[in-house]
């Protein structure tokens, strides 16, 4: 097992013709992924490496059997493009492009729910299953296949502590960016509950930044239903307070957002956090060997 | 990206919510002009994006030409600092609007809850003070109900919220159409926060927003060609030169400058080197894929500030390619004949080309590091005392 992608992953890359999605969709192919199809409208019966392109994905799925889609379209025209991916038959939807409006994500993301589709993203770098699948831009060659499932908002910092992790012998069941936009198809408690089910799992390691109140709720989340050791990073405690407008935010969630209130919040609950990824990744070997 | 309070209440006319009439003034002399149109009494207002103006003297109401001219005079130009240290925050513009003959204060705003994945609307009677302070000492008093993501919302929807908050009863219609006007300006103008405190009743019993506190997303500028004109209001040198060359840069008030590729560990480099005893002069994220072009403008931004005295490049390349970020490093260092002692750390994607490449390049002020945390230790070793 493993979550998010897999052995069973048929890929269908939205964007696959442009410069970047071809360049990662084929990357992605490389490393092992099943990649059924891409789309473009306009360039249906094209191919890109022998990669067949259709006009729409749900001709992919019917043609191909794609059952989950990778969204590399520009920013301007990426909200339509994943909404024809729930609309389209796939069970999972990952959108890595950066710079959706906010409140378009805001309609797409109710989509996807009433849809029972699973949203990841976007403005995320995908989810990579060490030795299986890599649908995104993670760099797979930092990951090793191992016990312990990653879930993070930000990229580079994950590629850092999943080195770190690789160093120190061990490696991933999953490595998944849930990216850091306000409006995220898939939260920190989604992905947590599903490290929770899978049995290759044994401890989850949680990347966190300022902002938002994602970690605290995950933190409350952990308590009540994670069995697992978790270990946690939040980035950002030197960050600057920033041009605060207004004081709804914080009357929202109740928590400023930031990083030390994150820490606390999980700390609170049993959640040993590290002060910089090479301890996270430390603390997480240890309490993984006991 | 923020809006001053005049853009907000620009955008609330545009909408039909009913605000003062005023004008926005940059000098002294076109301040007391605008008063001297709009009448005595009028609010002469700072306008920073920073809360807490009217406590640090932001706010002043003129009597006559004279007052006007002397609160123009002592506004324009001061420094506010935020309520939580931020800033500070010059003023180089005020608002002029005519004064209001207030009955009451109440509150009202529209936000994005990230949460819930919806939009939240807020109301209370207890306006004009810090709306925070109602939430925690009596929450009952905050009224808050969640917009329902999939229908319109409606002045009819709005009142159910305004029956709770306890407002005068012959206001409650005008303040549901104004909260109704409030999520079609969020859905219409991609703001992400809205909020009015206060949102005041006037003697005459009309409902009218008195301050403006309105983000927009900045994904959604492209779509929004008025918004566009406002958006650059970058006001610090460094800032507005990283903008330019298409960076993300944030100063700050130490002298190590950073340079990460990633929010993340950008944020996390910051904290690691704060961690080791220093001070970082700022934030900045060269980006995914960065090359060498990026680093020499990244540099050029860096070295701009002069607090500077000491940099710190942490490098994990993933899309980015170590190779590139080194040949930047190179062309950079011999292009700006850069004296300053450079830490590099280079991991990742063709690490090794581009440990060889600086190892070639033989730059005397440069040091490499194999850990985050070790680079951290020895850029702050040679950046010496807090700048």
């Amino acid at each position: 097992m493993s979550i998010i992608v897999g052995e069973e992953t048929k890929l269908v890359v939205s964007g696959l013709t442009g410069r970047e999605g071809s360049f990662h969709g084929l990357r992605n192919q490389a490393y092992g992924t099943y990649l059924a199809a891409g789309v473009t409208p306009g360039k249906g019966g094209q191919d890109v490496e022998g990669v067949p392109i259709f006009d729409s994905i749900s001709e992919a799925v019917s043609e191909r059997g794609a059952n989950t889609s990778m969204i590399f379209v520009p920013a301007r025209f990426a909200a339509p493009a994943i909404d024809e991916a729930i609309e389209s038959g796939v069970h999972t939807v990952i959108a890595i492009t950066e710079g959706i409006p906010v409140l378009d994500m805001l309609k797409t993301y109710w989509k996807a729910r009433e849809a029972g589709v699973r949203l990841l993203g976007p403005n995320c770098p995908g989810a990579l299953s060490p030795g299986k699948a890599n649908v995104g831009i993670i760099p797979a060659q930092f990951f090793d296949p191992g016990p312990i499932g990653v879930v993070s908002k930000s990229g580079t910092l994950t590629y850092q502590i999943g080195n770190e992790l690789k160093q120190a012998g061990t490696g991933n069941s999953s490595i998944v960016g849930i990216g850091g936009d306000p409006i995220i198809g898939s939260d920190f408690i989604d992905i947590l509950e599903l490290y929770e089910a899978d049995p290759e799992t044994e401890l989850i390691v949680m990347v966190g930044e300022i902002g938002g109140d994602a970690e605290e709720r995950a933190a409350e989340f952990i308590a009540a239903e994670i069995s697992k050791p978790v270990v946690a990073y939040i980035a950002g405690f030197t960050a600057p307070p920033g041009k605060q407008m207004g004081h709804a935010g914080a009357i929202i969630s109740g928590s400023s957002g930031t990083a030390q209130a994150k820490k606390d919040a999980l700390e609170a609950k049993g959640v040993r956090v590290g002060e910089s990824p090479t301890e996270t990744a430390r603390i997480a070997v240890e309490v993984l060997r006991g | 990206m923020d809006l001053l309070e005049y853009q907000g209440k620009q955008l609330f006319a545009k909408h039909g919510i009913a605000v003062p009439s005023g004008e926005v003034a940059a000098s002294v002399d076109d301040a007391v002009a605008a008063a001297e149109r709009i009448g005595y009494p009028c609010a002469i207002k700072a306008q920073v994006l920073i809360g807490g103006r009217g406590k640090a003297g932001g706010i002043k109401i003129a009597q006559s030409q004279e007052e006007a001219r002397e609160h123009a005079g002592a506004i324009l130009g001061m420094d506010i600092v935020g309520p939580h240290g931020e800033g500070p925050f010059r003023v180089d513009q005020v608002w002029v609007e005519g004064g209001s003959d207030i009955a009451s204060e109440y509150y009202a705003s529209v936000i994005l809850d990230r949460g819930e994945k919806r939009l939240l609307a807020m109301v209370s009677a207890k306006g004009g003070m810090d709306i925070e302070a109602v939430a925690a000492e009596d929450p009952e008093a905050l009224v808050k109900r969640h917009i329902d993501p999939t229908r319109p919302f409606t002045a009819e929807s709005a009142r159910p919220i305004v029956e709770h908050a306890g407002f005068d009863e012959d206001v409650r219609e005008q303040v549901a159409e104004v909260l109704a006007k409030l999520a079609e300006v969020a859905a219409a103008e991609d703001a992400t926060l809205i909020e009015v405190n206060p949102l005041i009743v006037t003697a005459g019993r009309e409902v009218v927003a008195l301050d403006a506190k309105v983000t927009i997303d900045g994904n959604a500028v492209y779509r929004h060609e008025d918004l566009a004109a406002v958006a650059d209001t970058a006001d610090d040198p460094q800032e507005a030169m990283a903008k330019e060359k298409g960076l993300t840069y944030v100063k700050l008030d130490g002298n190590v400058g950073i340079l990460a590729n990633g929010a993340g560990l950008c944020m996390s480099t910051l904290d690691v080197v704060a961690q080791a005893g220093g001070a970082p002069a700022n934030f900045l994220d060269a980006g995914g894929g960065s090359k060498a072009e990026a680093i020499v403008d990244a540099l050029t931004v860096i070295v701009s500030d002069p607090k500077v005295t000491a940099i710190l490049f942490n490098i994990f390349g993933g899309i980015t390619r170590c190779d590139e970020i080194a040949k930047g490093i190179v062309t950079a260092s011999q292009q700006m004949n850069l004296q300053l002692p450079l830490v590099v750390r280079l991991d990742g994607t063709n690490s090794e080309e581009g440990l060889k490449i600086l190892a070639e390049a033989d730059l005397p002020n440069l040091s490499q590091e194999t850990t985050m945390l070790g680079a951290a230790k020895r850029v702050v070793e040679l950046a010496g005392g807090n700048g």
